[in-house]
Order: structure tokens, then C-alpha cells, then sequence
């Protein structure tokens, strides 16, 4: 652990779940008996060797870590500016960053003697991860999916049945992650005794937005010192998409207090700013949903928008509340990539360096495409590939006028 | 004397009524609860992301919305409500983020210019109470909390601390209007809660009968109902005020005759 600095960007939350204005604990009563007992099992956990050395053991040979830092030689010639690395979190097991906070979660889950588990889901990643994990401790799982995203996303519903999880089609709504995450707070409220509810991202009810972000600082903390080691310095630029914002949160916190290392957050702007699209920080304001005060899309009156991206793991009208204050802060600059771009990013990596990334890191991709000409040959720069680009290929190939 | 300690008076459990602003002819449907006997008056905001409600009161903040509802609307309304029935408590109920889009002060005066009394903020924990309370204690209009089956003897004092009006126990740890919780837990928490407050307590969430709301009601301050009036105006859209002034009546009867 580096030490902690009296004026740290590292020592968020406050003890109320606090990061600045943002966070919080924005729940219906019932739950909050249980947040407060998540939040004391949090911290003894935290303190825990045992349970420190159990989820590494798990990263190690059940996820696959450390994943890999590459260097990306071609893709850095064709943009003919800064260095670019990848850190490969899609090599992961299950093939994104999701595993490395369900790993987490459903420890504390048995720590708390909790004998169920549920997750809400938007493109099926972080239901099979936690249906994953679920069954390597045998838990029963049920995963909450909006009943549009069950009908696009039919491989990962299938990867999650044959897992054995439950998957609950939610219909209320616009039947998106938005609706199925009410869903599974409406369940957890009436199932509070026995069941552990495990958030995908770094966000919702302190003390989820916490623990998300230190289960998945892991990317970042493997990063700081890849680079180090190869490279010999800290790098430039650290570029990451953000739904929610976990990956991201992940790369970035452990860069926080290196002053010199900057942080691009890359948010989906779908069809563009001015028409549908998921950017909570371009386009929202401050507001409350799902037991945190964070920038949501949103009208006048409150009422939340629905949003829209071509990738499903970032079509959600909210963004974790760390975020948030980063971006007030000044800390981290927030950019934004439409659908067309993304796509554009997606073909350039599989061209160049023979990798095909999921449609949430071709947006930081093409975000680096932006950013990496403008620097000079010498700067490093670090992008979180945080899925592989398989649950994809359909909706690329219909973006893309393929028939398959 | 405010109208909560009206409503609240003596040895006479009260009958509370919640539907959905905006979902069919509101000032009609209210009306038919107040000529049907309803004491204390809910009504609720609709939003898009109902997270504590059942199916019925989330079709109802659905077809809320789709008939365009704005939160200006719901203001007039319960400013309408005010100048028909200037006794009645009236209740706000509904979700953080429409209340403090434009900030809590904001709320706060136009809240209290429509005459509202009360206010229940189902997703602001008590933690958070300086979102929301201290506006709304600054223009007089009670915060009403809930307390729940899990909220036990060590967060109580939590809960109470700041509200007023009433105390508002949801009889089950699970969502509005679907299971009905056992008669012997409804009594056991009422009387723990009672040790801890003067405020009155009503019971509410899958209460929709007049033998249940009776049964409460011996027990209970006011009994809540809310989904079976909302289902009656789905079914009924602008016809709902006879029924609803129909089971208003029945449950009343029940509840207000429940001590004799």
C-alpha cells in the first residue's frame, strides 16, 4: 500500500460513506440495518489477513492474475504519438474486470453467513461473473435482467443458466439495467434475512461504492508496478470507459496521489450528446438513485432519462459517486465517445494488434486514438481493456451491416 | 393544535389513504376518499424508479407519467386539495430526487404553500436527513419516517430523531401491497415502538381488507392503505371515485369502529 497523504484524492470516502457532495446512503429503511452491518463486516475484512490472503489466492489461480501490461507496437505506430499499453483485463477469467469484484463480494457474503445471492445485470457480464462465483462456492444465484437485454444478450443468459443461475426477466420499465437493478433492490428489501446482494460497479449504497473500487484497485495497483518495472517510470495518461465506472475507478485509484500521472474517464455519448446517449457527467446533473447522490440524466423534474449506448455495459443514466467528485475535484478529465466512434475503435484494435475488445474499452480506445497523436513518442500512455470483444460480435456485425 | 393531532385525537385510530398523484382524475379520486371517511390523506409523486413499490403503485407512477405529469402539476393538486379540505392532513409521499431537484429550500416553500403537512421521503435514510429535514422543519411540515421489522431497539432512536407527524411502521420487510404481514408481528413492533414515542403510529404496506385494517387498528394509531385504492383506479381510470368511496367507507368503519 503506498502511505496515505494528509491531502490524499485517496482517503474517500468520510466515515458516512461521503465523497464530497457525492455517495451516501440513499435507501428505503429496511435496508439500511443491512448496510450498516456490511459496512461493519467491510471493515473488519479489511483488516483481516485471512481474508486478504483468500481473495488473492482466488485472483491468482481462479481469475488468472496478474493480467498482463502490453505494449501495443502497432497501434502506437499508426497513431504516431505516445506509447501505448494495455492493461489486459480481458484475459481475465470470464473474460472481463467484473470477476475481480464478485470474487470479493461473495467472500464477504460468507463471512456474513449470507446464503443467497442476487445481482442485477445489463449485458450479462457481471450476471455471469457472479453466477461464476456462485457456483464455485455453491451459492444459489439470481440474476435481475431487463427482458430487452435477455432478448440481445441470449448468450450470456445462456452462459448464466448453464452456471446455475436463475434469470429473472424484469419487465417494468424500459425492461434495461436500470429497471433490473430496481428489481433487485425491490427483491433484497423483501429477502434481507439470508441474501447477499452483489453490486457489479462502484456504485449504490456506501459501503458498495468503497469495496467495488478496492476490489477492483487490484488493476491499478498490478499496473503501477508493470510500468514501473518495464518502463521504469510512472506513466502519462491512464484512459478508461465508464458505465458505472468500476474499471475505471480501478486503474485510477492508485494513481490518485501521483500528481503527474493524469486520468481520462471515457463515457459513451451513444448517438451524441445532443441526441440519446449515457454521458451522466456531460450531460447530467447532481441527483439520488439507487442509494447514492451522483450525476445522473435526468429532466427537470427529477425524473431519470433512459439512456443509450451501442454497449450495454455502459447504458446507465448514473455513474459511480467517486467519479462524480473526481470530476469536480479536477482530479480526472471526463471525455465522451459516441456509438460510431467506439466502433471505429473496436476495428482498429482487432486490425492493428489482433485483439477484439469488448464495445466498453473501444470507447477508451477511441479516446486514445483522440489523445495519443497530440503527445509526443516518449509519453506513456495506459488504457484499461477491461472485456474481450466475444458478447459483441453480434451487435457489431449488425452495427456494421453484417449478416451473420 | 395542528391537523396531525386532530386527526390523531383521542381514542380513535385513523384512517390514512394513499394514491398516485396524477393517475387518473386525482381530485375526484381524493374527494371520494375524504366523503368515505379517510382521516390523514398520502399522495404520492410519481417517479420514474419507484424502488420500494410493488406493481400496483408502480403502474401507477407509469401511467402517472405517461399522462405527463410534472411535479408543478402535483403542487396544484394537493394546493386544490387544500382549499376544498382545509382540516384534512395532507402527505407527500414519494422519492429523494424529485424532491431535491431544485433544492430542499425549494420544495420546502412550495410544499408549504400548497398546504401539504407532511412529508415522506421513502429512499432519504435518517443519515441523510440534511438533504431534505432541515428545509422542511424550517417551513413546518413534519418528516414522517418509517421504521421497519429491521430496525431494531439500537437504530430506533435513529429513526425518531427529527420526525414528527407520525410514525409511519411498514408491517414487512418487502415491497408495497404484496404480502400481508402476521397480526401478532404488527402488535409486538407497535408496542416496542410505542415505548420509544409519543408520535402516533400507523401501520401500513399489504393492508387492503377492512377485517386486516380492523385487526391493526386495535392495535395501531392509523392504518395505511394505498395499493387496493390504486388498483381500483386502473381498473376504473375515471370512473375509480365510487369504488374507491366505496371501500373508503368500508375500511373506515373498520378502523374507526376497531376500540369500541
Amino acid at each position: 500500500m503506498t502511505e496515505q497523504k494528509p491531502n490524499s484524492f485517496r482517503n474517500q470516502p468520510d466515515e458516512r460513506g461521503h465523497f464530497g457532495q457525492f455517495g451516501g446512503r440513499y435507501v428505503a429503511e429496511t435496508l439500511m440495518p443491512l448496510i450498516l452491518d456490511l459496512e461493519r463486516e467491510y471493515t473488519a475484512a479489511k483488516k483481516d489477513p485471512a481474508f486478504k490472503a483468500e481473495f488473492d489466492d482466488l485472483l491468482a489461480h481462479y481469475v488468472g492474475r496478474p493480467s498482463p501490461m502490453y505494449f501495443a507496437p502497432r497501434l502506437t505506430e499508426e497513431l504516431g504519438g505516445a506509447q501505448v499499453w494495455f492493461k489486459r483485463d480481458e484475459l481475465n477469467h470470464t473474460g472481463a474486470h467484473k470477476i475481480n469484484n464478485c470474487v470479493g463480494q461473495i467472500l464477504l457474503a460468507i463471512r456474513m453467513g449470507k446464503t443467497r445471492i442476487i445481482a442485477e445485470t445489463g449485458a450479462g457480464q457481471h450476471g455471469v461473473a457472479t453466477a461464476t462465483v456462485c457456483a464455485r462456492f455453491g451459492l444459489p444465484c439470481t440474476i435481475f435482467m431487463g427482458a430487452t437485454d435477455v432478448a440481445r444478450q441470449a448468450p450470456n443468459v445462456f452462459r448464466m443458466k448453464l452456471l446455475g443461475a436463475e434469470v429473472v426477466p424484469v419487465t417494468s420499465g424500459a425492461a434495461t439495467l436500470k429497471d433490473a437493478m430496481n428489481e433487485a433492490l425491490r427483491h433484497w428489501v423483501a429477502n434481507v434475512h439470508d441474501t447477499f446482494y452483489i453490486i457489479g460497479t462502484a456504485a449504490g449504497p456506501h459501503p458498495y461504492p468503497e469495496l467495488v473500487r478496492d476490489f477492483q484497485s487490484v488493476i491499478g495497483k498490478e499496473a503501477r508496478e508493470q510500468l514501473l518495472e518495464r518502463t521504469g517510470r510512472l506513466p502519462d495518461l491512464l484512459v478508461a470507459a465508464i458505465g458505472g465506472g468500476s474499471n475505471a475507478i480501478g486503474l485510477f485509484h492508485p494513481f490518485l496521489d501521483d500528481a503527474d500521472v493524469k486520468m481520462l474517464g471515457v463515457e459513451a455519448a451513444g448517438h451524441g450528446l445532443d441526441k440519446q446517449h449515457a454521458a451522466s457527467l456531460a450531460g447530467g446533473f447532481p441527483g439520488i438513485l439507487h442509494g447514492n447522490k451522483t450525476y445522473l440524466l435526468q429532466d427537470e423534474d427529477g425524473q431519470i432519462a433512459e439512456a443509450h449506448s451501442i454497449s450495454a455495459g455502459l447504458d446507465y443514466p448514473g455513474i459511480g459517486p467517486e467519479h462524480a467528485w473526481l470530476k469536480e475535484t479536477g482530479r480526472v478529465e471526463y471525455t465522451s465517445i459516441t456509438d460510431m466512434e467506439a466502433l471505429e475503435g473496436f476495428k482498429l484494435l482487432c486490425r492493428t494488434e489482433g485483439i477484439i475488445p469488448a464495445l466498453e474499452p473501444s470507447h477508451a480506445i477511441a479516446a486514445v486514438a483522440k489523445v495519443a497523436p497530440t503527445m509526443p513518442k516518449d509519453a506513456i500512455i495506459c488504457a484499461n481493456l477491461c472485456g474481450r470483444g466475444d458478447k459483441d460480435i453480434f451487435t457489431v456485425a449488425e452495427a456494421l451491416g453484417v449478416e451473420m | 393544535m395542528t391537523r396531525f393531532q386532530t386527526a390523531f385525537a383521542a381514542n380513535r385510530p385513523a384512517l390514512v389513504c394513499f394514491i398516485t398523484a396524477g393517475d387518473g382524475d386525482t381530485a375526484a379520486n381524493l374527494d371520494a376518499l375524504v366523503e368515505g371517511g379517510a382521516d390523514v390523506i398520502e399522495l404520492g409523486m410519481p417517479f420514474t424508479d419507484p424502488m420500494a413499490d410493488g406493481p400496483a403503485i408502480q403502474a401507477a407512477n407509469l401511467r402517472s407519467l405517461g399522462a405527463g405529469t410534472k411535479t408543478a402539476d402535483v403542487l396544484r393538486m394537493a394546493t386544490d386539495f387544500r382549499e376544498r379540505h382545509p382540516t384534512i392532513p395532507l402527505v407527500l409521499m414519494g422519492y429523494a430526487n424529485p424532491m431535491v431537484r431544485r433544492g430542499p429550500e425549494w420544495f420546502a416553500d412550495a410544499a408549504a404553500s400548497a398546504g401539504v403537512d407532511g412529508v415522506i421521503c421513502v429512499d432519504l435514510a435518517p443519515e441523510e436527513d440534511i438533504d431534505l429535514g432541515p428545509a422542511l422543519r424550517a417551513k413546518g411540515i413534519s418528516p414522517i419516517r418509517l421504521a421497519t421489522p429491521t430496525t431494531d431497539a439500537a437504530r430506533l432512536p435513529t429513526v425518531l430523531d427529527g420526525s414528527s407527524g407520525f410514525l409511519y411502521y411498514v408491517s414487512v420487510a418487502g415491497i408495497t401491497g404484496k404480502q400481508e404481514a402476521a397480526l401478532e408481528s404488527i402488535e409486538e413492533n407497535v408496542a416496542r415502538i410505542r415505548q420509544s414515542t409519543d408520535l402516533p403510529i400507523v401501520v401500513g404496506f399489504g393492508v387492503r381488507r377492512p377485517d386486516q385494517a380492523e385487526a391493526i387498528a386495535r392495535v395501531a394509531d392509523g392504518v395505511v392503505v394505498g395499493s387496493a385504492f390504486v388498483d381500483l383506479i386502473g381498473e376504473h381510470g375515471n370512473h375509480a371515485p365510487q369504488f374507491l368511496k366505496e371501500l373508503t367507507t368500508s375500511l373506515a368503519n373498520a378502523v374507526h369502529g376497531a376500540r369500541k
